[in-house]
């Protein structure tokens, strides 16, 4: 996570066309076509030579639910500065077609740049506040690949003209392009460098001639030379479940968490692990948890509606205290909703979700490189309480590439343990003096009984027990066990002003817009702080004491206002901390927030106090 | 060849697998009720196999059949209705070095569970899976199960159910289980061999054991208890011996002619229908899992995950 101290990013260059060659902080770059076009492939690579550049990165994507076809964007934000958000509007916009010129050009910055394709694209003349350039790109491309008339190959044109217009490192652009393109056959690479060659050679003309040039890189976040690492949520979560030690797991495909799957399941096999693909949700957590009972704590990971497949299941889990880890990564909402959007309103459900008193852990990472340690914690968390751990992350985590410094993976590292000693003595699985501890089958137990694992309410030995009050016991001993977690989480710290006007909370993947937005409104004077808060349930401690200092707690939210004017995790918080100065900042576009509009939903709550 | 499915055994004891260390709760069933004598047939086929007892593991899902882990003293799990195959797939893959036998009524194997009957059957995954059927819902009082025959009254069907009962051995084929067999508990020893063959296949085996429910369908089963002056009718297995009679024996290698015998009239006949030997899951992941290690020069953990970072660099 992000946690060095920042000072607030200035804008890009207001003109693009500037005489001479110009050193930059950072530029966003839109690129809207359709998502068959591989323009998420040219963002990655863009993503990639950033983070190799020791440049700081982030992405966002919207793809769109259908197979093929259908508008779809890539945004990529780098920089030579600290960069905490996709950006809100565009320095460059790269339009492929008519209807990404029509639907985007009002994103691009005034003085901004639209580079769009003449072959498909009619510029709106009138319009002066942009500079629109056009290029043929479709019959380009053609050319160059030597009149193949399928439009394939615009996406990597287009990345030529990208590394020229900033002057970005051609080898070790090209050098991305080969580890992508090296492993198909022979001319796809070459076709591919060829196309990359006949956009960088392109000819812009004399007003974009000049270049931009990013400042020389900051020392990396971690202060000890580490190097940059590049990837999405998804894939930091994986990492992150590896290095703390999970071989094992189960799910079902489901739109946006498929590729923590589909990469577990090509990944764990080496490592001497399984990734079983299931034929339901309710399959998936009960193979998951069946490796957990087994001995491997193990995960299982899915999205909105599949959580709520999961349910029943963790009840037994919160039950038989079996540690599991579920990564719900969020989509908007409810049933099939908006599949391909980000919406942060699966946060009840993770708390509250499922029958009876059921006390879990949710944890919500903040960034993608905090997917990696969200992940690690999750495990180390569900192994130490036998506890189900759910991970929220969101469809914009899960799909933006960001950079973040290589992790001590040797300190890190977690190996996996599963131990068969022969049990001795009495065995108390569920003792209510000592931590919930499971004896894994294939034990042998040299007084002779055997352990029954079970969803039924039992005793401090595990055996089926309706008694009156054992259950009341029982309840209490899951509970206890959760506060006794709470009291160990480290309090979070505020960024920004420790006290005054207002402090804006946030959790999961705003946390780069939110700080951002602290950043503008400290620049216009207000005294603000930014609490993030990654340990959802239970909260950690010390959080009456830091909202005291603030006349106001603006909680940023994702999700709707709900019936009562809240939003999820504030309507969390002021049940918790009955104060009634905390307020919601809610949204249900299924797009992220932009800065802007955090700054506004702040002017909106100083005017209905 | 590291694998976390093949931990390091516990050593082995010396103590030998009798009644008394199988001995646990007292069971909880109805007087008269048939799942006591599945109980005596499978510890007595655990007194036979001698299996190490910490290397069992049962499983079940709701019901009253799914009481039974509670009544044999092994490792086990009580597991939520109708899931009880995906957490033993879970156990089973993830452990080589267990035995899991899963125990489970008609309702968790034919109507909420039938989904992971078909797909854990499919991928052969090593278990044996024993179906105790008696065509009610009994521990919820009496309510139509997926088996129970057309014009039976419960109090969800009071005229009579007119639903169509699923044929359970057509349906278990159907699933592609490499073990298919058929029992009743007026027979001990049939069911004990049938038991132990079930135990003793590699692969998924699961074995429909007729039990009837003494409190709520006595009755249900009697048209196949000579006692009760019904028909147990044996499949004749195929011995190979060359001999006339043979020609007209059950092949149970032919899925074909096991559709056949499921779909005789009731009583139907009892025994194996199928058997065959085939890769089990257990064994595929291990193949790959071998594989993917020798591909990766069997790297540690911290090798592997230091390559995966430099590629993203």
């Amino acid at each position: 996570m992000a946690s060095a101290a920042s000072t607030p990013t200035p804008s890009a260059p207001t003109n693009v066309a500037g005489a001479a060659a110009r050193t930059v902080r950072d530029v966003v770059i839109r690129l809207a076509g359709n998502s068959q076009d591989g323009i998420q492939a040219i963002g990655g690579f863009l993503a990639r030579l950033a983070g190799r550049s020791d440049q700081e990165v982030m992405t966002f994507m919207t793809i769109p639910a259908t197979i093929s076809g259908g508008p779809s964007i890539f945004q990529v934000r780098m920089g030579s500065g600290e960069i905490l958000s996709p950006g809100d509007r565009a320095d460059l916009l790269v339009a492929f077609y008519q209807h990404s010129y029509d639907a985007h050009r009002a994103q691009v910055r005034d003085g901004g740049v639209i580079l769009y394709d003449s072959d498909h694209v009619k510029p709106d003349p009138q319009d002066a506040r942009v500079r629109a350039v056009g290029v043929p790109i479709t019959s380009t491309t053609i050319e160059a690949t030597g009149g193949n008339a399928k439009e394939k190959g615009k996406n990597i044109f287009v990345l030529g003209l990208i590394a020229r217009l900033f002057d970005l490192n051609v080898a070790k652009l090209k050098g991305i392009m080969e580890e992508r393109f090296g492993k198909k056959a022979p001319d796809v690479l070459r076709n591919s460098l060829l196309t990359f060659d006949a956009g960088y050679a392109y000819d812009l003309g004399d007003e974009l001639r000049s270049t931009f040039e990013f400042g020389p890189p900051r020392a990396p976040k971690s202060g000890d030379g580490r190097a940059l690492v590049t990837m999405d949520g998804n894939q930091a979560l994986v990492y992150g479940l590896i290095t703390g030690g999970v071989r094992f797991g189960a799910a079902y495909p489901i739109t946006p968490a498929s590729s923590i799957m589909e990469d577990l399941r090509a990944g764990l096999s080496k490592y001497g692990g399984m990734y079983v693909q299931c034929e339901d949700e309710l399959a998936a957590i009960a193979v998951a948890l069946g490796f957990s009972y087994a001995g491997h704590v193990a995960v299982t990971n899915t999205s909105g509606p599949g959580m709520s497949l999961k349910m029943e299941a963790l009840g037994w889990a919160v039950m038989a205290e079996m540690p599991l880890i579920i990564v719900n990564v969020q989509r908007g909402g409810p049933s099939t909703g908006l599949p391909t959007m980000v919406e942060q309103s699966d946060l009840l459900q993770a708390v509250c979700g499922t029958h009876g008193d059921a006390p879990r852990v949710v944890l919500a990472p903040a960034t993608v490189g905090d997917c990696f340690y969200a992940a690690i914690e999750a495990a180390q968390l569900a192994r130490e309480y036998s506890v189900p751990v759910i991970i929220l992350s969101d469809q914009a985590l899960a799909t933006r590439i960001e950079a973040y410094p290589e992790p001590d993976l040797k300190k890190l590292y977690v190996k996996p343990n599963l131990e068969l000693k022969p049990h001795s003595g009495d065995y108390l699985a569920y003792s209510l003096k000592e931590p919930t501890r499971h004896v894994p089958p294939g034990t042998p137990m040299l007084a002779g009984k055997y352990p029954i694992v079970t969803g039924l309410e039992h005793d401090e030995s595990g055996h089926p027990n309706a008694s009156p009050g054992n259950h009341q016991t029982m309840t209490i001993r899951r509970r206890e066990k959760i506060k006794v977690l709470a009291a160990k989480l480290p309090v979070p710290e505020v960024y920004g002003d420790q006290e005054g006007d207002v402090l804006l909370i946030g959790w999961g993947s705003t946390f780069g817009q939110i700080r951002e937005a602290t950043n503008q409104l400290r620049a216009q004077g207000r005294k603000v702080g930014h609490l993030h808060i990654r340990h959802i349930h239970p909260l950690p401690h010390g959080l009456e004491s830091i909202f005291a200092r603030f006349r106001r707690i603006d909680v940023v939210e994702i999700n709707d206002e709900g019936v009562y004017g809240f939003g999820q995790f504030t309507t969390l918080l002021r049940a918790r901390y009955a104060n009634p100065a905390i307020r919601s900042i809610c949204k249900t576009d299924g797009l992220t927030f932009k800065v802007k509009e955090i700054v506004d939903g702040v002017a909106r709550l100083d005017a209905t106090p | 060849m590291f694998s976390h499915t093949r931990p390091v055994p516990a050593p082995a004891l010396e103590s030998k697998v009798t009644k008394t260390t199988l001995k646990s709760d007292q069971p909880t069933w109805c007087p008269g009720c048939g799942d006591f004598v599945v109980l005596g047939a499978f510890n007595r086929v655990l007194e036979k196999l001698q299996i190490p007892q910490h290397n069992l593991v049962t499983v079940a899902g709701i019901g009253c059949s799914s009481r039974l882990p509670y009544f044999v003293n092994t490792h086990g799990g009580h597991f939520i209705h109708g899931r009880a195959l995906s957490f033993a797939t879970g156990v089973s893959l993830g452990r080589d070095d267990l035995r899991v036998v899963v125990f489970g009524g008609d309702g968790d194997g034919f109507s909420i569970g039938g989904n992971h009957l078909d797909h854990t059957a499919r991928k052969n995954i090593n278990m044996t899976y024993v179906i105790m059927d008696n065509s009610v819902y009994g521990l919820t009082k009496k309510q139509t199960s997926p088996t129970s025959p057309v014009g039976f009254k419960s109090k969800t069907d009071p005229a009579g159910a007119f639903d169509p009962p699923v044929v359970p051995m057509r349906r278990l084929l159907g699933t592609g289980a490499t073990f298919v067999a058929r029992t009743h508990v007026a027979q001990l020893q049939h069911m004990t061999d049938m038991i132990e063959r079930a135990m003793r296949h590699e692969g998924f085996a699961v074995l429909e054991v007729l039990t009837h429910c003494a409190e709520f369908f006595d009755t249900a089963f009697d048209s196949m208890n000579p006692r009760k002056g019904g028909r147990f009718d044996l499949i004749q297995e195929k011995k190979n011996d060359g001999t006339p009679e043979d020609a007209n024996r059950h092949d149970v290698t032919d899925r074909d002619a096991a559709f056949k015998l499921a779909s005789l009239p009731s009583p139907g006949v009892f025994g194996v229908y199928f058997e065959v030997k085939e890769p089990t899951k257990n064994q595929r992941e291990a193949e790959l899992m071998a594989l993917q290690q020798e591909r990766a020069k069997h790297a540690d953990d911290l090798t592997l995950l230091q390559a995966a970072f430099n590629r993203v660099k």
